[in-house]
């Protein structure tokens, strides 16, 4: 099965939603969390994704949707 | 995933003990591999300083070529293998015009816009460069608005290797052909996410070296070499403050891991420099976390003239944050509106005429000096790592001209400012 390591990004009004296990959920999508620094006001974790790639992309949308920063591991890759 | 090259990599060095994890400590071998398995931290170099020790002074040093090469001893490449085309050695010069005009007595300006490319963005490509051949690699990519493009191709045409430069389709003409006369540039249709998206992607499933992807923990060793030079050209020393461009926050981490390892291997006696982060309002997730008592950046949409500084999601910008706190330095958030400003101040001061990061450093430079962060008689240097040849249109406002006839009375009229009779 096709794997994405992703960071996400939480802002305060998300920190108390399960947004991973909703993703999980409604995507089929196995979350695997290896670090992460959640507080009272933001909070960011990074995860590897594990399922069909075509569920990771919409998985992935849907969570920018509802407002967590999607971002790659390396960061930015377009540099100045 | 992480893909390797087609052929094994070249003998080991013996300067360089293995890729470790910043995170956890894990140690990985020397492979074209960029974060850890384990809790996803970035790999950095480790060395053998016991090694090195052995093998490294001043003296050797300035035996040396002048290049970023002649500190090959912490460098995660050979000297003998080296791509080069005269990264580093830049100037470095007592910015006396400039320090008046603040009231700064001991003010110095690196100029890394004397590099071949004209940005201190060849001094990591060189690496990355080196490494990807030892690596037995044929194809080097980056994905660019600018700087890093230009430095990678020029490095990709000398090496001989297959070149990937990814860039947005509606950047500016002049870059494009500024990066497009080495060789291939791709221009992709699409907005920013876009192209970090696609880059990413390849990075993922393609055998090339992508330079601040896969070789990224040989690349940002790169901008060590700004640290030494800084320390070599004051007369083996580190200074009391340095005002750095901040984008992903590479730059800034290495100078000052520069400067730690030459006091370690006692090329220098100590380190007590002020690490200070330059950011424009546009694009500032780092200086606001440290402005902000916050140790991870919040990633932002990157609105900015500053084009070489707009990296939303900067991988580097906790361990920048740190650094910032750690050496009891600050961070500035420049207005865009002081970025032009900046650059103007130093061209007619020094007769430098950098790229708009420089106008963010110069704006934080003069804010330090004005809210007396930086006293008068302090060391300071501030790192300038482009040209404005780059940028121009972000001074097409803010510069005035004189258009006269071609006779004398014309030009005493309206140069001169007095009529004729």
């Amino acid at each position: 099965m096709p794997l994405r390591r992703v960071r996400f990004t939480f802002k305060t009004e998300l920190i108390q939603r399960p947004v991973i296990y909703e993703l999980g959920i409604k995507f089929g999508i196995v979350t695997n969390i290896r670090r992460a620094e959640v507080g009272q006001e933001t909070g960011w974790v990074m995860l590897e994704l594990e399922g069909a790639i075509e569920e990771i992309d919409r998985g992935l949308k849907w969570v920018a949707s509802e407002g967590v920063e999607v971002s790659t591991l390396e960061g930015d890759i377009l540099a100045g | 995933m992480q893909l390797l090259p087609l052929r094994g990599p070249v003998e080991k060095l013996s300067n360089v003990q293995s890729l470790r994890c910043k995170e956890c400590g894990r140690d990985y071998p020397q492979e074209p591999i960029y974060v850890c398995d384990y809790c996803f931290g970035p790999l950095e170099v480790a060395y053998d300083y016991d090694e090195i020790a052995k093998n490294i002074s001043r003296e050797k040093i300035q035996d040396g070529p002048l290049t970023i090469w002649r500190y090959d001893q912490l460098l995660p490449a050979s000297r003998d293998n080296a791509i080069n085309i005269g990264a580093g050695m830049t100037p470095l010069l007592k910015a006396d015009n400039l320090g008046k005009e603040l009231g700064l007595n001991n003010l110095w300006i690196k100029n890394d816009a004397a590099n071949p490319t004209h940005s201190f963005k060849d001094r990591v490509v060189s690496v990355a460069t080196t490494k990807a051949v030892e690596f037995e690699f044929d194809t080097i990519a980056c994905a660019s608005t600018g700087n890093l493009a230009g430095a990678t191709a020029a490095h990709g045409a000398k090496a001989g290797m297959n070149t990937m430069v990814f860039i947005p389709a509606d950047l500016e003409r002049g870059k494009v052909l500024g990066a497009a006369i080495f060789g291939s540039v791709v221009l992709v249709n699409g907005n920013y996410d876009d192209v970090n998206r696609l880059c990413s992607e390849l990075g993922d499933d393609r055998r090339w070296a992508f330079v601040n992807i896969n070789m990224r923990p040989y690349y940002s060793e790169g901008s060590k070499s700004l640290g030494y030079e800084l320390a070599e050209q004051l007369g083996w020393h580190a200074p009391e403050h340095v005002i750095v461009p901040v984008a992903s926050g590479s730059l800034f981490t290495k100078v000052y891991k520069g400067l730690q390892e030459f006091a370690q291997l006692g090329i220098i006696d100590s380190v007590d420099t002020k690490m200070h982060i330059a950011q424009p309002f546009g694009c500032s997730p780092v200086a606001k976390a440290f402005v902000e008592g916050q140790t991870h950046p919040k990633p932002v949409v990157p609105d900015t003239i500053a084009k070489s500084l707009a990296i939303g999601s900067p991988a580097d910008g906790y361990y920048s944050v740190g650094i910032a706190n750690n050496t009891g330095g600050s961070a500035t958030i420049v207005p865009e509106s002081e970025i032009a400003e900046g650059m103007k101040l130093l061209a007619e001061t020094e007769g430098i005429f950098t790229e708009t990061a420089g106008g963010v450093v110069i704006s934080t430079l003069r804010r330090l000096a004005r809210e007396g962060v930086i006293g008068k008689n302090e060391e300071t240097v501030a790192l300038i790592t482009g040209t404005g040849l780059k940028t121009l249109e972000a001074i097409e406002n803010t510069v005035t001209t004189s258009t006269i006839d071609a006779t004398v009375q014309s030009f005493d009229e309206i140069v001169m400012g007095s009529v004729v009779s």
